[in-house]
């Protein structure tokens, strides 16, 4: 009976979770927060679907996303764009559901055809926080069911982005198949070899002959399937001109083959076949390694993310939906409250509030008069508003930023250590091979010459060096995604470390605004408390909610003569005769009384201003500590977008000054971050992705700061999670660590090497030795890189 | 001494067959998503033929544990 009691001792909504406030809601002897969670509940329990809440405790999300905004789906063109497949009756739908985050989720989603008729079946991908939705379209339409979807607190998220590129689905199976064939050959030709290896009795040397064919068969598939990216990619890289690791691997690779043929074919040895398939199935796992991603995280992003997929249009007199593909100059679009500005345009009717956090970084919405410009990725706060589009979508202040930066980036090219040592290792390797051909040349020997010079290139084959790079950063990719760092592939941990500049965006970045305390500034009787607390019970707007959560334990509630609510401004009631004023500076303060202003929402009773819940950030838990542990060896700069009032505070924090700069424009940002890297700086930018984007690409090192790392990820190289904050000096030391592990498992895969080098160059490689060295310097390499990554891991406390 | 052609042949045609079930189940999508049917195959099966009764009794002896 325990937890159950628990759960109404706390007050927790039965459905999702949250503190319960006034329980008003209230079914089966289950409490809920608010109205949604309940009729989720009733929608669930009248499908007999309540199974939900059996496999987790407060398995549902409370719903906050209005349901209208799926509006567009409506059209037809736009509905099919979205659908993976569609004939006379039956369409499938993927969707993107962020909000997949337990097995209740799977087992509902996959249940969804209790709920609805129609629908015949939904897989969830659970990694990928997917639904696969099947359903008859004569039956209900996509409308209805991300409507359905919405209600039930599964919102999916749809972007402009999902109705154009659908058909960019890769192939990542590729390299698995090649895999498998690879693995396919090195087994069945190391048991041919095993003969030839335990010496061979005069009687079964009859079929040596036989096993070495047998086993050139299984080369063929090696050469002409598995090892084809390789010789792709050495021809590309010479094209180029410069010299990549696959080149040495490509000439050891063919040498292997080439000398396997004619010892076999001439009958003069065993030939190499089996060490041709080990090599080529340890480098594809390498490979493999290394092509790790998240599938649930996208670091591609651009402002198409963000645009919504159709706008409504208004085209004489009447209300259509339209693609924002379609959307021309001259147009008038409707916004409503909560939608994004897609092209710049001009205000033509309403009261326009505009939230420019995405464009600007200043956290207060702005007020636009009629006839103003309003730039593109403004969200409305307000009421409907009519605009004329001036601009094309593709050519609005905020997308002209996006692909400015597109060209920039692809300028830069960066350099990995196994490239840099690969430009090295390539003439060094033919050097030894030519002096040793024409040494025993010179010696008189010519079939050793030839024998030698093979050999050479055999065992210069840099396998356990190709290997060694993306087994330590895979590794350290995983201790990362352990600890909330999502790295957008192994090469972003090489460019980390060689960060030396590191440049913070301030809002979003180094302070949060999610709070759970509301600090009021300024003086607050009980009594006037619990007269704000019963005016605000009133109000549903989230504001007034959070200032109800912070008094309830300590007030109470009084009967209110009047109420009024004011949209946009605040609330104007009379309690006992006393007029309480609670809302923006200018509805409540007015500009007769000076006070101290700020965001927040201001509380005035009579004719006393009393304060205000001031909704000014917090600065993120362990930034002072972590500020001094990186200052001692990085270049600290910050970028912020709002005015300069934290710069006290924050001048305390850095120690230097002049590298604190406000007021910056999303442009300023880029500009300062391409400015340092002129200097000869490795740039790391730290910033939200919502005005820094531009700046987060340009940047060495682009790493995105997010509370809900599933919710949103922007264009970066790195997405870490706003608890893993104070956890950023140690990523950067693991990360310096990580490069001094590749540098000695380069060290001892050389060591190999040159060992090998004292056989090869006296032309006297056997079959054998070739096949115990390769594997066993992978083997040493791979058990070397995990087990010091653990151990670095552990020191750094990761 | 011919039995080893026999056997050679027998094993690579084995080991043959492996390969196209493994490339059969990877062109299936069996390796899409390896992480959802773990979950999948816990989930009870339907009760809900025996009425509602029998569905909401289950439901609270769960919750009171």
């Amino acid at each position: 009976m325990t937890p159950l009691k628990d759960v109404q001792k706390e007050q927790r909504c039965f459905h999702c979770g949250d503190v319960v406030v006034k329980a008003n809601y209230e079914v089966d002897g289950h409490d809920f927060c608010c109205l949604g969670c309940k009729s989720v509940y009733q929608v669930l329990n009248q499908h007999k679907l309540t199974h939900y809440y059996k496999y987790n405790t407060h398995p549902g999300i409370s719903i906050r996303k209005d349901k209208s905004q799926y509006f567009y789906l409506e059209d037809e063109g736009i509905a099919n764009s979205l659908l993976d497949y569609k004939d006379d009756h039956i369409a499938a739908v993927t969707l993107y559901v962020p909000t997949i985050h337990c097995s209740s989720c799977i087992w509902l989603l996959e249940n969804l055809h209790k709920l609805q008729q129609g629908v015949t079946n939904t897989r969830a991908d659970f990694l990928r926080k997917e639904v696969r939705i099947t359903f008859c379209h004569d039956i209900i339409k996509l409308k209805q069911l991300v409507e359905l979807l919405t209600e039930i607190g599964y919102a999916p998220i749809i972007t402009l982005k999902d109705t154009l590129s659908k058909s960019e689905k890769k192939d990542s199976n590729r390299l698995v198949r090649k895999i498998a064939v690879a693995g396919f050959c090195f087994g069945n030709s190391m048991m041919i070899s095993f003969p030839e290896y335990f010496g061979l009795g005069t009687f079964e040397r009859n079929y040596a002959q036989l096993f070495g064919v047998v086993n050139l068969l299984f080369t063929l598939p090696i050469m002409l399937y598995s090892g084809q990216d390789y010789f792709v990619s050495s021809i590309k890289s010479i094209r180029q001109g410069h010299l990549n690791l696959d080149i040495p691997l490509t000439l050891g690779i063919i040498v292997l083959f080439l000398r396997s043929v004619w010892e076999i074919l001439s009958g003069s040895g065993a030939g190499f076949s089996d060490t041709l398939c080990g090599l080529l199935f340890f480098l594809l796992i390498g490979r493999w390694v290394q092509q790790k991603t998240y599938h649930h995280l996208s670091f591609e992003r651009d402002y198409r993310s963000y645009f919504p997929v159709a706008v409504t249009k208004i085209d004489a007199g009447e209300e259509k939906t339209v693609a924002l593909s379609a959307l021309q100059v001259g147009d008038r679009i409707l916004i409503r409250n909560n939608e994004i500005i897609p092209a710049d345009a001009i205000l033509l009717k309403g009261a326009a509030r505009i939230d420019f956090s995405f464009v600007t970084g200043e956290s207060s919405p702005v007020d636009k008069i009629l006839g103003e410009i309003i730039y593109a990725g403004g969200k409305q706060t307000e009421q409907v508003i009519e605009l004329e589009v001036v601009k094309p979508v593709s050519q609005s202040y905020l997308t002209s930023l996006w692909n400015d930066q597109k060209n920039k980036k692809e300028q830069v090219f960066f350099q990995s250590f196994s490239n840099k040592i690969s430009r090295y290792f390539t003439p060094i390797l033919l050097l030894i091979a030519f002096i040793s051909l024409f040494f025993w040349f010179y010696i008189g020997e010519p079939g050793r010459a030839w024998s030698a010079f093979t050999a050479v290139l055999i065992i210069g084959c840099p396998c356990a060096l190709a290997l060694s790079s993306p087994f330590t950063l895979s590794a350290v990719l995983s201790v990362f995604d352990r600890n909330g760092l999502f790295m957008k592939d192994t090469l972003a941990i090489e460019k980390m470390a060689g960060i030396d500049t590191l440049v913070f965006d301030k809002t979003g970045t180094i302070s949060t605004l999610h709070q759970k305390e509301l600090p009021f500034k300024g003086s607050l009787p009980a009594m006037e408390a619990s007269m704000v607390f019963s005016v605000c019970r009133n109000s549903n707007h989230p504001l007034s909610r959070k200032i109800v959560q912070s008094l309830q334990d300590t007030c109470e509630i009084l009967p209110i003569s009047s109420y009024a609510e004011i949209p946009g401004k605040g609330i104007r009631a009379i309690i006992k005769n006393k007029e309480v004023l609670i809302g923006s500076y200018s509805f409540v303060v007015g500009t007769d009384v000076q006070f101290y202003k700020g965001p927040g929402t201001y509380v005035r009773i009579d004719e006393h201003v009393r304060g205000v819940f001031s909704m000014e950030q917090k600065w993120r838990d362990g930034l002072e500590s972590l500020i001094k542990a990186l200052s001692s060896s990085y270049e600290l700069h910050l970028l912020s977008g709002d005015v300069d009032r934290d710069s006290s505070v924050l001048s305390s924090l850095f120690p230097q000054r002049d590298y604190l700069n406000f007021n910056q424009l999303p442009a300023d940002k880029l500009h300062y971050i391409s400015s340092l890297q002129q200097n000869g700086k490795k740039v790391a930018m730290i910033g939200d992705g919502l005005n820094d984007a531009g700046a987060l690409k340009c940047a060495d090192l682009g790493l995105a700061v997010s509370d809900d790392v599933n919710n949103f990820s922007p264009a970066c190289d790195a997405i870490m999670s706003g608890a893993s904050f104070s956890k950023f000096c140690r990523f950067l030391g693991f990360s310096k660590k990580a490069m001094h592990i590749i540098y000695c498992s380069f060290a001892i895969s050389l060591l190999y090497n040159i060992v090998g080098m004292y056989f090869a160059t006296q032309g006297n490689l056997s079959p054998l030795l070739a096949a115990i060295l390769m594997p066993l310097s992978t083997i040493t390499i791979i058990s070397f890189t995990s087990l010091t990554t653990r151990l670095y891991a552990r020191k750094y406390t990761l | 001494m011919s039995a080893i052609f026999f056997l050679i042949a027998c094993s690579v045609f084995i080991a043959l067959f492996f390969l196209g079930a493994f490339f059969w189940a990877n062109k299936n999508g069996q390796h899409d998503d390896t992480y959802t049917p773990a979950i999948r195959i816990l989930f009870e099966d339907d009760v809900i033929s025996d009425g509602q009764e029998n569905e909401k009794g289950v439901d609270e002896s769960e919750l009171n544990k």
